[in-house]
């Protein structure tokens, strides 16, 4: 039940105050209207954690790079030591 | 889809699996808390990656299989009503009741229907003024600000033919019920990610210096599960006993406050009965003064009648991870998701369900 989808904000509905302010949400070709009355700092192309129709969160993507980018460099230290 | 496929690709799961591989020396039993975490576990089948010495047991963090049986009793009083009609999340339905479900009472003439949010439920309370339309709130942390928005629209716009039926657990407390049993075996939890999006992770914090246990705020991917218990694993190894986030992307420490403000608004915090486990206090949400005739039992009179759980389910020991499923003598005989005797069987986060639905990989390590 706690399930939460990252979908594309494609467009913003500024409905008089924040907690009626909702958008359109792509989930990879599929467009919901979600409420954004918790993400009012949401911006179009950002990407949002979707939960029973409301965006609980703004995805912060350097945070999302973190552990790839340090996978990628444990691999080449190990590489360069020539750890298996 | 952007930031899912990616934390599902097995070269960086491989790779974290053989950093756990090498990082532990002994023994460790590592709980994820929530049911979205335990099926990610079992459909992937990462147990089979990760050292023998790693042992996971899953949590009580599917809404669906803690919520009592009076409060599945009352939610079917209320379908079968004409005058009502009973929205619900899609896996409450099939949850038995002390003598039916909600599905049965479907079958029966009563109007209940899916809904995917709880504004849909307020929308249909909007076009159908001569109905009352009861919304059955069951969550954690995570829905309660949908479910407060809900009742707070409502609220405001003076729809007086729509209610809740509240069933808000909270999840700190459900950790120090299991960390206070005489038979807990678990070292580290991996919190739940989208829980902490809400609320943050401050309050996980005393929780793991009195008890001394490494928290690990973790998503809910492959990728995500096994960096969260790699780091759990470090914490261990180290004898470290701190909160981390490993879910960095979508929690703040602070969480989101918008969300928090709201639901502080509408709720308060309350004593709760779970289903399998009892009552543990301060552990639910229920409707502020402001907000009660919002409450559908105030709405509806209805009186709990202490309804008894089936003898043969042992939901409240696999919940509180003292036993896993499949040790469960009623498993997959007298219990299958079409016949459950207990929620855990038909909730798409119930452990069992997981271990029906994916079992025969989680089998090959016992």
């Amino acid at each position: 039940m706690c399930l939460a989808i990252p979908g594309k904000i494609v467009e913003i509905i500024e409905a008089g105050e924040p907690a009626l302010r909702w958008g359109k949400v792509d989930f990879g070709g599929v467009r919901k209207e979600v409420s954004l009355a918790f993400t009012p700092e949401a911006q179009p192309g950002d990407y949002v954690l979707v939960h029973v129709g409301f965006a609980l969160n703004v995805v912060d993507e350097a945070e999302a790079h973190k552990i790839f980018e340090s996978l990628a460099e444990m691999e080449a230290l190990g590489e360069a030591e020539g750890a298996p | 889809m952007k930031y899912l496929d990616e934390y599902r690709d097995r070269a960086p799961a491989e790779q974290l699996a053989h950093g756990i591989r090498r990082a532990v020396t002994r023994p460790w039993t590592i709980m994820e808390i929530c049911g979205g975490q335990t099926h990610t576990i079992l459909k992937s089948g990462m147990e089979d990656l990760l050292p023998r010495e790693i042992t996971l047991v899953h949590g009580p963090g599917c809404p669906v299989c803690v919520t009592p049986v009076e409060l599945i009793d009352k939610a079917v009083e209320i379908a079968l009503r004409p005058e009502a009609v009973l929205c619900s999340f899609g896996d409450m339905l099939r949850v038995p009741g002390s003598s039916r479900s909600l599905f049965h009472a479907k079958a029966e003439g009563g109007d209940v229907r899916v809904v995917y949010s709880p504004l849909d439920a307020v929308k249909l309370a909007r076009q159908n003024p001569g109905r009352e339309i009861v919304f059955f709130a069951v969550g954690f942390e995570t829905t309660a600000p949908a479910n407060a928005m809900a009742v707070w629209q409502a609220a405001r716009e003076g729809l007086r033919n729509f209610s809740v039926l509240v069933a808000q657990v909270l999840v700190p407390p459900a950790i120090e019920a299991i960390l206070n049993g005489s038979s807990c075996r678990v070292q580290a939890f991996l919190a739940p990610g989208h829980v902490c999006t809400v609320v943050g992770y401050e309050q996980y914090e005393p929780i793991a210096r009195r008890y001394r246990v490494p928290i690990v705020v973790t998503g809910f991917e492959p990728v995500d599960l096994l960096e969260g218990i790699a780091m759990a694993v470090a914490q261990l190894e180290s004898g470290r006993a701190e909160v981390e986030n490993q879910y960095s992307r979508a929690v703040l420490r602070e969480g989101n406050r918008a969300a928090q403000q709201l639901v502080a608004e509408v709720f308060e915090v309350s004593d709760r009965r779970w289903r399998g486990i009892g009552e543990i206090p301060s552990s639910g949400l229920r409707l502020r003064q402001p907000y009660r005739e919002f409450d559908a039992e105030v709405r509806f009179a209805l009186v709990g009648a202490g309804a008894e759980e089936s003898p043969d389910c042992i939901s409240g020991l696999v919940l509180q991870g003292l036993k896993k499923p499949h040790e469960c003598p009623a498993f997959g005989q007298a219990c299958t998701p079409e016949r459950p005797l207990g929620a855990p069987m038909v909730s798409s986060e119930g452990a069992c369900a997981a271990y029906y639905h994916y079992g025969k990989r989680s089998h090959a390590r016992d």
